[in-house]
């Protein structure tokens, strides 16, 4: 520890408490067709937003997370289950898996000297991959954004539209997506891309 | 629609991704208390609505979530370009 002083909040289910993802009501199962697309959560990650200016926190990131600070507009670096996206000039959204997330947040907190923010939105936003020769097409009918490959390569982050929610896709090959997205939406952009793919078929 | 570069981004996006924020570089009175009541006035309530060129801020709402600069046409909405908050257009002294 250092002379920082600070409270963690360890978001992590007790054995006594239950924790639901914010996709634990919605329709799941799979949808028979030529070439389904994969539609699935990623409920176990770890979400902390990290906010203040590059110079104070790209060694701190490099150091804790073993990863390079993405610095540029869109861009993200990625290890393993561990990532950091741009999201804005001075906010980057670090995942990790759901059970490191108080120990890489405190880790964090004292590597970094000077001003900044590091919140844990864990319960505040949830993961679903878009995968198979049809992801990208079920991307096309959800949002403005151009998601071929010339514009949108692996590794690219984007915070857009997706149907009438806000959502951060990542692309992580070229069939495959991840799209994080905000709790109170959940269900909704959900059904939506279940909708979106019945033409092609979902492996839910 | 329209279609808008955010300076911040670095790349042009689709108007649905933005939503107009006013009119741009009003200057706050330096010392409120000591200027005049339309000095005042004119700052808080009066702006400018003209026929063409017109400054305004936009905010980049469903992406890096930024305020910046437009120069835009208000009778062919053509946008003749974006810049950074606290920046002055490309063009002028
Ligand atoms: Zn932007």
């Amino acid at each position: 520890m250092s002379n920082n002083s600070y409270a963690i909040m360890e978001q992590q289910p007790s054995i006594k408490g239950l924790a639901n993802t914010p996709l634990v009501n919605v329709v799941r199962g799979a949808i028979p067709g030529p070439n389904a697309v994969g539609i699935e959560e990623h409920d176990d990650v770890g979400h902390l937003v990290l906010r203040g200016d590059a110079t104070l926190l790209a060694s701190a990131v490099t150091e804790v997370l073993d990863l390079a600070f993405p610095d540029q507009p869109l861009s993200s670096c990625s290890r393993d289950k561990t990532c950091i996206r741009w999201i804005s000039p001075d906010e980057w959204l670090v995942t990790v898996p759901g059970t490191e997330t108080s120990s890489v947040e405190s880790s964090l907190r004292d590597a970094i000297v000077g001003h900044v923010a590091i919140v844990n939105v864990s319960g505040g936003q949830t993961i679903v991959h878009l995968t198979g020769k049809h992801a990208s097409d079920v991307l096309m009918k959800s949002t403005s954004y151009d998601v071929h490959e010339l514009n949108f390569p692996t590794g690219k982050v984007i915070t857009t539209t997706l149907a009438q929610a806000q959502v951060i896709i990542r692309r992580l090959d070229t069939d495959q997506f991840e799209l994080v997205i905000r709790r109170s939406f959940a269900d909704y952009i959900w059904s939506w891309l279940r909708d979106a793919a019945t033409e092609f078929g979902v492996n839910g | 629609m329209l279609k808008i570069h955010c300076p911040y981004c670095q790349e042009t996006r689709e108007e649905e991704e933005f939503h107009y924020s006013g009119q741009a570089h009003i200057a706050r009175p330096t010392d409120p208390e000591s200027c005049s009541d339309e000095d005042w006035g004119n700052y808080l309530y009066f702006r400018k609505n003209p026929r063409g060129r017109h400054m305004e801020m936009w905010v980049h709402a469903a992406g890096c979530r930024k305020f910046f600069n437009v120069v835009r046409d208000t009778v062919t909405y053509e946008v003749e370009q974006t810049y950074l908050i606290g920046h002055v257009p490309a063009g002028s002294t």
